[in-house]
């Protein structure tokens, strides 16, 4: 995946500053603002790059090494650029007495890339994740923001495919 | 199949839109709150009898009255809806099904302490229940239930305001102090007790943590009256518990029913027993960190605190994992080993070190490369990282691997006979083997 960080300039447009102000004024403090912000940049930027975090250090008065820090101890920012299919498989207690690790197996062969990897392509990224809170529908598995419960390697196959073929209409 | 009542998660269609709520008599409690004053609403969940629902059980109403009266401070409520826990999965249903009752508990919560900020914090996994949750927070905003406007709709001074905060997946967060030092923006490290969080807390201003649960069931004890509450469920831990029921079983699913409901009735009448009607080998009662039950001790057991706490173990989040005769043990308890490794934040030696060595000695049983005195060294670790760590993080790792030890020791020592690859009369013996294979490896080098 080529990146175009160099050439587009990182900088939240008007509006998105305007909802900044917004989650400040959540908190008594800029530093709460944290979490949010970070996830806004996430979903514009893709990731986290040092360039995106010192802007986010800039923005909320914090000194690089404080965002750094924050980003690296949640698992779900990522520091490195993941695919636009971001799969994520529960392999956790529940899960993996639904045979949740072998769908992680599958998948991982499937896509050959393994855990936190991205294919070359830029599709489709796999992280091997701790309990999403789904176990009632275990075997899961969750891409981006949408949960896929009752998972099976059929509905996995037919899933790809569906993300193969909307990238390819687009 | 039961006559108790569904004070959570009743069967009332679309429950969660705001008029549905308000038909179905919704936001009335707060208003038979406020015409009580703080401390009789205090007294009334004390009476309930409510049990923290996030995993310690603690007594709501006694937990409330640590918080300080006056309004020289700012004081916070913190409502935790991180649901980390492997196994439990019930906070969702209450973001889906009934936000409103979760937005009433907060606002009658709030009046009880005095509290004019709250804060919901959701886990960042829970992308779609953040946006239920929002969309309800918006809703009930409009109609000036929640925000300054308050005062004008319900006719007194006191107002209250409520934000969501998106965690970003750290299992720790769910520990009270940590989700205060995650929200403060900093990274999720708990914080030393004491000072407690009513006297120190968010921002150092005195603040109550509450589970979801804990709060989404206010509203009903305020319906039905303290006294009423108290006598549904077990004596000892009192009302409804959203029971989550996963692993090897029928109908998985969270089922509200009362405290100390029969185990095996949970599982064989309301989940729809074991997939492929199998024996049970092992159930973890309340949420991978709790010590498991054999399945020949399920018999009779009734699903509260109290009960619980004879054979050794606790309700926690009252997530009920379900394993049948033929599961790997070994596996299972690598894999609670690996997952607290993994959320282990690292503070604190034992649990940081310990965690490590546990998982790395499951897996060298797991892998064939193990003595049975590795199961003794397991407990020693265990044993050591409980009770020595900040928070409860180090005994949630400690719990499950000692439990699973403890209670299927046979299947432990049959993995490390079976499995076993090496051959040497002793450890030590066995261990030499690694000098020679350096000298290989430099060889090949």
């Amino acid at each position: 995946m080529e990146s175009t960080l160099n050439t587009t300039e990182i900088k939240f447009n008007e509006e998105e500053l305007k909802q900044i102000e917004k989650i400040k004024a959540k908190y008594p403090t800029e530093k709460s603002a944290i979490m949010d912000v970070m996830w806004m940049a996430q979903k514009k930027w893709g990731w986290l790059s040092k360039e995106v975090m010192q802007y986010i250090a800039d923005l909320l008065n914090l000194p690089y090494s404080h965002v750094y820090g924050v980003a690296s101890f949640y698992t779900m920012y990522f520091k490195k650029p993941m695919g636009k299919y971001h799969i994520q498989v529960c392999t956790n207690v529940s899960c993996m007495l639904n045979e949740g690790d072998m769908i992680f197996e599958y998948i991982s062969n499937k896509l050959g890339i393994g855990h936190n990897q991205a294919t070359q392509d830029g599709l489709f990224s796999l992280e091997e994740v701790e309990c999403m809170g789904a176990c009632g529908g275990a075997p899961m598995i969750a891409v981006n923001e949408d949960f896929y419960e009752n998972i099976t390697i059929q509905k996995i196959d037919e899933l790809i495919e569906q993300f193969r073929n909307q990238t390819k209409n687009k | 199949m039961s006559n108790t009542p569904k004070l959570l998660l009743p069967d009332i269609p679309n429950l969660h839109e705001i008029d549905v709520y308000l038909t179905n008599g919704g936001y009335e409690q707060y208003r038979k709150a406020i015409t009580m004053t703080p401390d009789q609403v205090i007294n009334e969940v004390k009476i309930s009898g409510l049990r923290g629902r996030g995993g310690a059980a603690f007594p709501t109403g006694l937990k409330w009255t640590f918080m300080p009266k006056g309004n020289e401070k700012p004081k916070y409520l913190a409502v935790n809806g991180d649901e980390s826990e492997p196994g439990s999965f019930k906070d969702r249903q209450i973001f889906e099904y009934n936000p409103h009752q979760l937005i009433e508990g907060i606002l009658i919560a709030g009046y009880a302490m005095g509290i004019n900020v709250a804060y919901i914090y959701i886990r960042g996994e829970y992308h779609k229940w953040i946006k239920l949750m929002q969309k309800a927070l918006d809703d009930a905003y409009n109609k000036g239930f929640v925000g300054q406007k308050m005062k004008e709709i319900f006719g007194n001074d006191y107002f209250l305001d409520i934000y969501i905060h998106k965690g970003a997946g750290a299992y720790i967060c769910g520990e009270e102090t940590s989700l205060m030092t995650s929200i403060e923006g900093d990274r999720g490290y708990p914080r030393y007790k004491p000072p407690f969080p009513a006297q120190y807390g968010l921002w150092g201003m005195p603040t109550t943590v509450n589970n979801v649960e804990t709060i989404a069931t206010v509203p009903a004890i305020i319906k039905i009256g303290g006294e009423n509450y108290a006598k549904i469920g077990a004596p000892g831990h009192t009302g409804t518990l959203l029971y989550g029921v996963s692993g090897h079983i029928n109908k998985p699913g969270v089922y509200e029913l009362p405290s100390g409901t029969l185990l095996t009735d949970i599982i064989y009448n309301y989940a729809g027993g074991v997939k492929k009607n199998k024996k049970i080998k092992a159930v973890i009662p309340g949420g991978s960190s709790m010590p498991p039950l054999r399945g020949d001790e399920i018999e009779g057991v009734k699903m509260d605190e109290e009960s619980l706490k004879k054979l050794g173990t606790h309700i926690g989040t009252a997530g009920i994992i379900v394993m049948d005769e033929d599961t790997d043990i070994v596996k299972v308890t690598l894999r609670i080993a690996h997952f607290y490794h993994h959320e282990s934040c690292g503070q604190c030696t034992p649990c940081r070190e310990g965690c490590g060595w546990m998982e790395k000695i499951l897996k060298r049983i797991a892998n064939g490369d193990a003595t049975s005195k590795d199961l003794d060294l397991l407990i020693s670790i265990a044993n050591n990282i409980e009770g020595n760590t900040i928070c409860a993080l180090g005994d949630a790792a400690a719990w499950p691997v000692r439990g699973f030890i403890l209670k299927f020791r046979d299947d432990f020592e049959k993995v490390i006979k079976h499995r076993r690859t090496f051959i040497s009369p002793n450890i030590v013996h066995g261990r030499r083997n690694t000098a020679s294979t350096l000298i290989y490896e430099e060889g090949t080098n």
